[in-house]
């Protein structure tokens, strides 16, 4: 047994140039669902092979569930060797008070500012000049899903954009479809908010409005057309009796809705219940109005840790975590798109490659987790799902609330 | 009692107050402790880690403009009441008919308790799939034919606070019903007997003799119900998430999605603070008067 | 008692309503009597009221993914399957560890034994000393906690977390049993003191006489008429812990995760497919626990302990 014991050890040394000893390193994340677990082992599996260990600690539930465990780990001094947030404002705090540690000389030795694309996504992990978390994935929220047999059936050509899709919603109704999906959750309304935003309004708009906190914009009359359109799909979802939005995405999937407003992961769901891109099923990025993907995404920061061999594991991890092959092995698992442009990723399917032209073309914007505080955002939420669900709300009012929030946002 | 009457030498009831060492940690340490620790940051504008940059009352001048915060306690009060009472009787009426030494008592009283086993995310989520117009209650009786029935609490603003009420009473007040009988079965044989003697109806001796007597077990009870009250937030986001919009929030939800959510740690902490402001202003007085009084007989 | 004897002038004496005077009498000799109608009738009615969920959770837990996208949650399934509960228990993946609930389970029964004895013992010493043994302060004392009972969890999270790590108990079991007893106290303390304020003051006293001090009469008196109130804390502190998530993902590490980190995690997934037959399987598995424990310790109700001892 020992004997055994000692070749495995030597055998583990001798693949392992670069770690002197195996060590554990554990990593804390939120991604729980078949699709997500099958991504985050593409990570483990690379880091195992540099000869430490991945020891996972996953926690499902990402904003009210993991994110005060894993404050709570880091400020109470124990922290984990890495963990999950999504990149933009959320881990900015504990980077000022020094408790993550600074990775820019990984970063430089990696030359992470020529690989990562768009830059913008290293931006937000950088603060004074420094940076502190690795990108490892784009998601973007701005789609469009829409059930092509739900119009075909009733005669209608599966539309093509927005206003399409706006013409065709009485005859939906007519053969009692819910012309549009939409869960309750506050989140799920913003996004739709944020998308039609987009959409209509477009990109510069959109910037100006949420990064500039430009409240004179907010409540100019761009905006009161979006908020028009806000209050036309709340017209169109008034049947849309769901909360989760995975429950929302069925309804479309089942042909009992015609289309729903959700993100690139919304894809997972018809993949699952076997319907084919194009065929059963149609995205339209950016409402095919203006296609342009928002570059939300998922970040790992590394906590500060006095024992040095965990310290030397998580360099080890980041550069893992970024490299090419890990890159496209992670992102093709998780239907999202990878962080650096210059992988082959000739296995995306019909979405995954629209999003990846958009990507290449550069139509893309900073998510609103990159450019308000949670806690503004939040205000947002609540505005808007108390928008989509009290038809007495006129958008004169909503879109004067939201003015004041944006002149008062950080 | 025996010692609180004698002479106050501090060795007397010595075992007492060693035994209740680990009370007085507890009530210094944690409870005073925290609570002022929470107050004080109530005043800072501590977003994601506590910070002592001081702003006064802006916290709370936030919290009580937010239309959230507003609807939030309206819901609690309407929550609370209906169920504080609610759990009491029907509490109370089913440990009583536990009482009367019926068959299969075992049974019954596991089937009533269960539902408290059950977690409170899935608990939400089932009553949710039975209160769902499209495929619950509402379309199964839509099915045998009455076309225009309507039952959708959790989709419609005005009452959806009662929809979360029926999921939170299924789950609660088997507890409430175990509680009553430990007390019923603490009464002492004769009191029956005696009100048995004089003729006294069952719901008489009940209402006059009973419940009299289980003063103790009603006040735990209000004080277990009424805490489980202040505190309820998963039944809410596992049912409704707080909607329709926010019709649904509750204050427990409010501090929580201010802290974590909205990283905002001084307004969970200003709006926590005026929760256990209210709960000092209520519970303070009375229990001075319950036990801070002479003891009653 | 004034009420006993002025009541008893307005009662009108049927053979039926003598029966239901008289709970502890002998039982009922007709099967289907008025009052066993009554009784059974409204305890059924209840049952099925309660039983509702249930049935929707096991329905849908023996269901497959695609009829239950079909949508009637009330219809039995058309095709049994077990599949779900077995993926609850050994196959639904936590991140990377696929082994459903089974993981956590051992750690779960590991936290939950200590903090249950402990908080109810703890809780239980407290009650007897603020019924029986007062001394000065201990109803301030008292009070303070009660008004602790209502402070919601989530605020203390940040003091706890600090205190832990001055006292070096972060992170460890020991830590985690000492919150569970903490939070257990006030609703715990409340309840024995409650209880034994109802016990009889001549016991007390005649143990008194007999020289019996503090811990004699806590042993041998009061332990053991109160067995049903320690059932009522049991079943409150068995659900509250085993179904605790928060504290045990809190103060603990990976390796000490209790079953709940699991079955949040099958539960509460975001993003990817719910899993709704597997969801319902995990929390009818994980209620296990709690339900065969008061199905047990149910037995403990028996009725006339105290009244046993009043005479005895």
């Amino acid at each position: 047994m020992k004997a055994l014991r000692v070749v495995f050890a030597a055998s583990t040394a001798l693949c392992a140039a670069t770690a002197a000893q195996a060590t554990d390193l554990e990593v804390t994340h939120w991604w729980t669902s078949g699709g997500e677990a099958a991504a985050v082992a593409e990570f483990a599996k690379a880091f195992d092979a540099t000869g430490n260990k991945w020891v996972d600690g996953a926690i499902a539930g990402s904003g009210g569930t993991a994110r005060p465990i894993m404050i709570s780990r880091i400020t109470g001094g124990d922290p984990m060797a890495a963990t999950q947030f999504n990149h933009g404002r959320q881990a900015e705090e504990l980077v000022e008070a020094g408790l993550m540690r600074d990775l820019t000389d990984i970063a430089e030795e990696g030359n992470w500012k020529e690989i990562v694309f768009p830059s913008s996504l290293l931006d937000s992990c950088t603060l004074d000049g420094r940076i502190y978390c690795v990108p490892v994935n784009i998601h973007s929220p701005q789609w469009l899903w829409l059930n092509n047999s739900a119009f075909e059936d009733n005669g209608l050509a599966v539309p093509t954009n927005w206003e399409e899709f706006v013409a065709a919603a009485p005859k939906l109704q007519e053969a009692g479809i819910v012309p549009l999906a939409m869960g309750q959750q506050p989140w799920q309304t913003t996004l739709a908010f944020q998308t039609l935003l987009t959409a209509l309004a477009g990109p510069e708009t959109y910037t100006k409005v949420f990064g500039d906190k430009d409240a004179e914009l907010a409540a100019g009359p761009e905006l009161t057309k979006v908020f028009q359109a806000a209050a036309t799909a709340r017209d169109l979802a008034k049947d849309s009796n769901v909360q989760a939005w995975n429950d929302a995405t069925n309804l479309v999937i089942t042909g009992k809705a015609g289309g729903q407003i959700m993100g690139d992961w919304a894809q997972g769901e018809f993949q699952v219940a076997d319907q084919v891109a194009g065929k059963d099923y149609t995205c339209l990025p950016g409402l095919g109005v203006n296609e342009v993907i928002q570059t939300g995404g998922d970040a790992f920061y590394f906590p500060k840790v006095g024992d040095e061999a965990i310290t030397k594991a998580q360099g080890e991890l980041a550069k893992v975590m970024i490299s090419p092959e890990t890159q496209v092995a992670f992102n093709l698992k998780k239907g999202s798109l990878p962080v650096r442009g210059d992988v082959d990723l000739s296995a995306a399917n019909d979405c995954m490659r629209k999003g990846l032209d958009i990507l290449a073309k550069g139509n893309i914007i900073p998510g609103t987790d990159q450019l308000m505080s949670a806690d503004s955002n939040q205000q947002v939420n609540d505005l808007f799902v108390e928008f989509f669900n009290n038809p007495e709300m006129s958008a004169e009012d909503a879109q004067a609330q939201f003015a004041s929030i944006i002149s008062s946002a950080d | 009692m025996a010692a609180a009457t004698g002479p106050a030498r501090w060795h007397r009831n010595l075992s007492a107050k060693i035994a209740a060492i680990p009370m007085i940690m507890t009530a210094l340490v944690v409870f005073i402790g925290g609570t002022a620790w929470t107050v004080l940051y109530s005043f800072t504008s501590s977003k994601l880690l506590p910070k002592e940059k001081f702003v006064g009352f802006a916290q709370y001048e936030r919290l009580w403009s937010s239309s959230k915060w507003l609807i939030s306690i309206e819901n609690l009060a309407i929550y609370g009441a209906f169920s504080l009472i609610f759990s009491l009787l029907i509490g109370f009426v089913l440990a009583a008919l536990l009482d009367q030494k019926i068959r299969f008592e075992d049974t019954f009283r596991t089937l009533l308790l269960y539902p408290f086993a059950l977690s409170f995310i899935v608990t939400g989520l089932a009553w949710q799939w039975i209160l769902n117009p499209d495929f619950g209650i509402q379309q199964v009786v839509r099915n045998l034919g009455w076309e225009n029935f309507s039952f959708d609490p959790l989709y419609n603003p005005d009452i959806v606070i009662y929809g979360i009420l029926i999921a939170g009473l299924w789950q609660g007040t088997g507890l409430i019903m175990c509680l009553m009988l430990a007390g019923l079965r603490g009464i002492d044989e004769d009191i029956w007997k005696a009100a048995k003697i004089d003729g006294i109806p069952m719901w008489k001796t009940y209402i006059f003799i009973i419940i009299p007597m289980m003063r103790g077990i009603f006040i735990t009870a209000i004080v277990l119900i009424a805490s489980g009250i202040i505190k309820v937030y998963d039944l809410v986001v596992a049912q409704t998430g707080g909607g329709p919009g926010i019709a649904s929030e509750v204050p427990a939800k409010y501090v929580y999605d201010a802290m974590f959510l909205s990283q905002n740690l001084g307004q969970g902490f200003a709006a926590s603070t005026m929760m256990l402001l209210t709960v000092i202003v209520i519970v303070v007085p009375w229990a001075y008067l319950e036990f801070g009084g002479k003891r009653r007989g | 008692m004034g009420n006993v004897t002025r009541a008893s002038a307005d009662v009108q004496v049927s053979p039926v309503s003598q029966e239901m005077t008289g709970p502890r009498g002998p039982k009922p000799r007709t099967v289907l009597s008025r009052r066993n109608i009554m009784i059974y009738g409204t305890l059924i009615m209840v049952s099925l009221y309660y039983m509702l969920p249930l049935y929707v959770m096991i329905v849908t837990s023996l269901k497959g993914m695609p009829e239950i996208r079909l949508g009637n949650i009330f219809s039995p399934p058309v095709e049994i399957t077990f599949q779900p509960w077995v993926k609850a228990w050994a196959e639904a993946c936590t991140g990377l560890n696929c082994d459903g609930l089974s993981r956590g389970f051992f750690n779960s029964v590991r936290i939950l034994i200590p903090s249950v004895l402990l908080s109810i013992a703890i809780a239980s010493v407290n009650g007897y000393a603020l019924a029986n043994w007062r001394f000065k302060g201990s109803e301030t004392f008292f009070t303070i906690l009660i008004v602790g009972a209502f402070i919601p969890y989530q605020v203390m999270i940040y003091p706890i977390v600090i205190m832990l790590r001055e006292v070096g108990l972060y992170g460890s079991l020991t830590g985690l049993v000492i919150v569970h007893t903490i939070f257990g106290m006030p609703i715990l303390t409340l309840l024995f003191r409650n209880y034994f304020a109802s016990v009889p003051q001549e016991l007390f006293k005649a143990a008194r006489v007999d020289g019996a001090g503090f811990w004699g009469i806590y042993f041998r008196i009061m332990v053991p008429m109160s067995l049903p109130i320690f059932v009522v804390a049991m079943i409150l502190q068995v659900t509250g812990i085993w179904n605790d998530f928060l504290f045990g993902v809190i103060y603990t590490k990976p390796d000490l995760y209790p079953m709940t980190v699991q079955l949040n995690n099958i539960v509460n997934s975001t993003q990817g497919v719910k899993e709704y037959n597997v969801n319902m399987a995990a929390t009818i598995l994980t209620g296990l626990v709690p339900l065969t424990i008061y199905f047990i310790s149910g037995k403990l109700f028996v009725r006339g302990i105290a009244a046993g001892a009043v005479k005895g």
